[in-house]
């Protein structure tokens, strides 16, 4: 028994829990797959009067199309997302990050939501969120906003949710038309947080000329980041002009704050950073061309 | 702070305990119900050797709370073998191929292999050594873990044919 002494509380509805959130303000926070937030009480990193557990709350769980994107309930497993059929055809690129979010024992506890409202800048699903432009839906007693994934990662664990507030789902767009996706990461051993990892996404028309093309980077920054830029310099280009290792030198461009640390410098970052995404756009690209 | 009462199934009994709400799964396994064969190593979910089955999913028994298994059921390393005795197939699958050493990991590694195979009953050997990646075992090595998944395996294919 190593965290702090906390008073626990398990609301069955999203109204009770902000009720809740709304009375204890900063004291309290909230408890979703625990993957992350356990071990940092564990370690005392962190210490709150009250923790509020979601994971009995219906309501924050499901996959389902809402319109153009599929709406993921927050407090959905990340075992459930990795295993869903309908994520797998809506989102290719979910599917492929998930299997590199910790080990299969983390993601049969670890939530959609929980990693996105954790903010790891080396997490997967928060840079898939950024990559895809995803949307965030908040609650708190006071109603509901939407917080658009470029307005939500604030800096390093932090985002632009104030205390009282819970990420109730998260919606992710749909790209229909001619397209891929690929992940690439380095880390030391499988499921460690990467060194540096890209994610990658390519929309062709029906003469290879790129429509749109996301590049998200993951523990290239304080939150996770993404390659406008490059994506800008790439789009209405013919996929066959381009050379992944100069999309990978392209993505590097700009980037201010990466971590320098002993598991490696900033510069041997940049450098793992350019070669994931040099692979995941050659592996995209390939895809999307034979497929 | 207010205690919080619990009730969960654990190997098929059940237990009704009030707890911290900070005891951890794996505290309340060990301390409460005398269930030793859980193993802490790291505590913060890294190691691995705590990992139980709640409700058929292999998790870190560290990086859960008691309060959060109420009503669930929880199946350790105990409630893994048959009860006549005897070791389960996994089980014998470690000790024919050399699979535990000093045996601190091995809890966490049977239960989690239990799941793996009742889910993926006919897995390649990438397959294995992803899932083997979550725990850590430091001194028996891999291979011989490796070689337990793969025979275990094999053992089931060969008792569903007709």
């Amino acid at each position: 028994m190593k965290p702090a002494p906390f008073e626990y509380h398990a609301p069955t509805t999203v109204t009770d829990a902000t009720n809740l959130l709304a009375e204890a303000g900063d004291s309290a926070k909230v408890l979703a797959g625990g993957q992350s937030l356990v071990p940092m009480l564990a370690l005392r990193l962190a210490v709150f009067e009250h923790l509020v557990d979601i994971g009995r709350i219906d309501e924050l769980q499901g996959i389902e199309r809402r319109d153009d994107a599929l709406w993921i309930g927050a407090g959905t497993t990340q075992a459930r997302v990795e295993a869903s059929d309908e994520v797998a055809l809506a989102v290719p690129l979910l599917t492929k990050a998930t299997p590199f979010v910790g080990h299969f024992q983390i993601r049969n506890r670890g939530t959609l939501g929980g990693s996105i409202a954790h903010a790891d800048p080396a997490a997967e699903y928060p840079g898939v969120a950024l990559a895809l432009d995803a949307s965030m839906h908040v609650r708190s007693s006071k109603g509901r906003r939407t917080i658009a994934a470029r307005d939500f990662f604030d800096s390093l664990w932090t985002t632009t949710m104030e205390p009282d507030e819970l990420l109730d789902g998260v919606s992710f767009p749909i790209w229909n038309g001619r397209r891929s996706f690929a992940v690439e990461e380095f880390a030391r051993r499988h499921g460690d947080f990467a060194i540096a990892g890209a994610t990658v996404g390519i929309e062709l028309d029906d003469g290879d000329r790129i429509r749109r093309c996301a590049i998200g980077l993951i523990g290239l920054g304080a939150t996770p980041e993404r390659a406008e830029a490059a994506e800008a310099e790439l789009v209405d280009r013919m996929i066959t002009e381009i050379e992944p290792d100069d999309v990978g030198h392209l993505a590097m461009a700009g980037l201010e704050s990466v971590p320098d640390d002993l598991h490696g410098s900033a510069e041997f970052r940049k450098r793992v950073g350019r070669a994931m995404v040099a692979r995941a756009w050659a592996t995209a690209g390939a895809e999307v061309r034979n497929g | 702070m207010a205690d919080v009462s619990v009730d969960v199934t654990v190997n098929g009994r059940r237990r009704r305990e009030t707890v911290e709400p900070r005891l951890t799964l794996a505290d309340f396994l060990r301390d409460r119900c005398r269930l030793t064969g859980t193993h802490l190593g790291c505590e913060h979910g890294v190691c691995g050797a705590c990992t139980v089955l709640v409700d058929g999913a292999a998790v870190r028994s560290c990086l859960m709370f008691a309060v959060q298994a109420d009503g669930a059921e929880v199946t350790t390393v105990e409630g893994i073998a048959p009860s006549d005795g005897g070791l389960s197939e996994v089980q014998a699958a470690f000790r024919d191929c050399h699979g535990l050493q000093c045996g601190f990991c091995t809890p966490g590694f049977v239960t989690s292999v239990t799941a793996f195979l009742r889910d993926h009953p006919r897995p390649t050997d990438a397959q294995i050594r992803e899932v083997l990646s979550g725990t850590l075992c430091r001194c028996t090595g891999y291979q011989g873990i490796f070689r337990a998944v793969r025979q275990a395996a094999d053992a089931g294919q060969r008792e569903e044919r007709p």
